[in-house]
């Protein structure tokens, strides 16, 4: 079973107290638990997919105009959470998908104190049942 | 046939038997199959200027044993330089005696599935290394076929080696006590592999023939080996009656087609045919199974030359028949699905009350789904709109979800 693992960061405090205002060494831990958590799925066989997604500074919001042309709106500074990235994982159990997501939610943020972010946990589509 | 494709199939027979010799003869798993890629890639340099050998079999096996010396020896001569140990005698180092050998490929290939179809392993893991070890697929193609990384199906490759190593399970025939349950277990990792072809974890389209196929020509080995088992026989046909409906069960834009919408004329003729007279020379055998149960009801499906033609109480005869010997809830939601054909819609309503009160099965989407299906056969719409949106909100699988919902949709439209 395949399921992405999204990770959301507070968009409140993010250009006061995100990541980018973390001692040097913080950011480090951080980065290096995040290799260590793909390096370990690697090894489990359950790797598919990772990303880490560029701030919010830069998110934009399209939609079509009546034209089919793309009208750009944003960034949008009330949005409460971002998406800062993903993980698609091929697991045997959802028990397994929720423990991979509880050890990503800890990640050391300042201080080496876990961050215990949101972690949003989507199964992705698959197969229809043989009999229909 | 083409000369190089008579050499790949004739490879793809052999790499098992070749597998097991060797694994038989050392014993490490991981080594020897290392070991047989090389050989099977010194294939390709050599029988086109050497010519195919007398004896492709004993030849494969004698390279294979070769590298596996090779490797031995080497590993021996750095232990030695490493510890100072005091030489050892490696009988098994001279791989004449192998390469001479010409019984047992059979049950070499027989016994390589039983290893890597052990209990011990995830249904994962054992898919994995099946398709390998004993389908002779390419890592790559057995990532590509799954939709994950090649590197993350290396590593579940390795890691089922590895869990065979630790386990200790013996490369060998099991006894006569243990033989039914761990062919059980081979026939399950079979019907996985076929059933992920056949439906497919690729979510928008419908078919991965590759995975059906192999699993029919992995079962049709295990059949030529065990020609006597008629739960075999059954598994067999079973993927032979499934699959042929397959050109009829998507539309061309993926779209799911049930049953009673299909194309019959598209199905498979010979496929049936073949499936049929399978499961009715297992079943008058005997030995009755739950597959050879199955087999026969998709062989009553197939036989119906129109849905209206279906034989329902010859179905729901045969599902009672397998509700008695195993108690599964996904067979007792078919079986009330028989039931409702059989003696109308209410009375398999009752059948579906009664299993709300199944931990396993209750609020399952397949439960909602046929719970709106028979809903709508008995004339209550909305009710029906409501279970079909419930199941369409719990489906893993985006074909079904777009039926499901479209199912809910026609009906609104209807109700007006």
């Amino acid at each position: 079973m395949k399921y992405m693992l999204m990770m959301h960061a507070p968009k409140e405090g993010w250009t006061t107290a995100g990541i980018g205002t973390w001692p040097p060494k913080d950011i480090q831990a951080h980065i290096d638990f995040m290799m260590k958590l793909n390096g370990k799925l690697q090894e489990s066989g359950e790797f598919v997919r990772a990303e880490g997604l560029a701030g919010p500074e830069e998110a934009k919001s399209v939609r079509a105009r009546k034209d089919g042309t793309p009208d750009t709106d944003g960034p949008f500074a009330e949005s409460k959470e971002f998406l800062a990235g993903f993980w698609i994982v091929d697991v045997e159990s959802t028990k397994r998908a929720y423990e991979i997501a509880a050890i990503a939610s800890a990640a050391p943020g300042k201080g080496g104190v876990p961050l215990n972010m949101p972690i949003e946990v989507r199964q992705v589509m698959s197969a229809p049942c043989a009999d229909v | 046939m083409s000369a190089a494709s008579g050499i790949e199939h004739l490879l793809r027979e052999l790499a098992p038997q070749v597998l097991g010799a060797v694994v038989r003869r050392f014993g490490d798993f991981a080594a020897a199959e290392d070991a047989v890629q090389e050989a099977l890639l010194a294939v390709a340099t050599q029988w086109p200027l050497e010519g195919l050998p007398d004896n492709p079999r004993g030849w494969l096996i004698h390279v294979a044993a070769r590298r596996m010396t090779d490797a031995l020896r080497s590993d021996i001569a750095r232990r030695e330089r490493e510890a100072l140990l005091t030489r050892q005698e490696w009988p098994f180092l001279d791989p004449s005696a192998l390469e001479t050998e010409t019984e047992g490929g059979a049950d070499d290939t027989l016994a390589l599935l039983f290893m890597c179809c052990h209990p011990a392993l995830t249904p994962a893991s054992a898919i994995a290394l099946t398709l390998r070890a004993v389908g002779g697929l390419t890592t790559t193609e057995i990532a590509e076929a799954f939709l994950v990384p090649e590197a993350t199906m290396a590593k579940r490759i390795t890691r089922a080696k590895q869990s065979i190593k630790d386990s200790g399970v013996p490369f060998e025939m099991p006894g006569a006590g243990e033989r039914a349950e761990r062919l059980a277990s081979v026939l399950h990792v079979l019907y996985l592999v076929f059933n992920e072809g056949y439906t497919t974890s690729g979510g928008a389209e419908l078919h991965r023939a590759d995975l059906s196929n192999e699993a029919i020509r992995l079962t049709r080995a295990v059949r030529a080996l065990l020609p006597d088992d008629t739960e075999v026989a059954g598994l067999l046909a079973l993927m032979l009656l499934t699959d042929a409906r397959r050109p009829a069960r998507a539309g061309t834009d993926g779209e799911l087609i049930p049953l009673k919408e299909q194309d019959r004329s598209l199905w498979n003729r010979a496929a049936i045919v073949e499936g049929v007279a399978l499961v009715s020379a297992a079943l008058s055998k005997g030995t009755i199974g739950p597959y050879q149960l199955q087999a026969a009801i998709a062989a009553v499906h197939d036989e119906a030359a129109r849905a209206e033609d279906t034989d329902w109480p010859q179905i729901l005869a045969l599902y009672g028949l397998l509700l008695r010997m195993s108690d599964n809830p996904m067979v007792a939601l078919n079986h009330a699905i028989a039931t409702a054909m059989v003696e109308g819609p209410r009375a398999g309503l009752d059948r579906l009350d009664a299993l709300d009160a199944d931990g396993r099965i209750a609020g399952h989407r397949r439960l909602h789904a046929v719970r709106a299906h028979l809903l709508e056969l008995a004339g209550e719409a909305s009710a029906a709109i409501e279970h079909y949106l419930v199941a369409a909100g719990k489906t893993d699988s985006l074909p079904e979800r777009n039926y499901l919902m479209t199912q809910a949709a026609r009906l609104r439209e209807e109700r007006g």
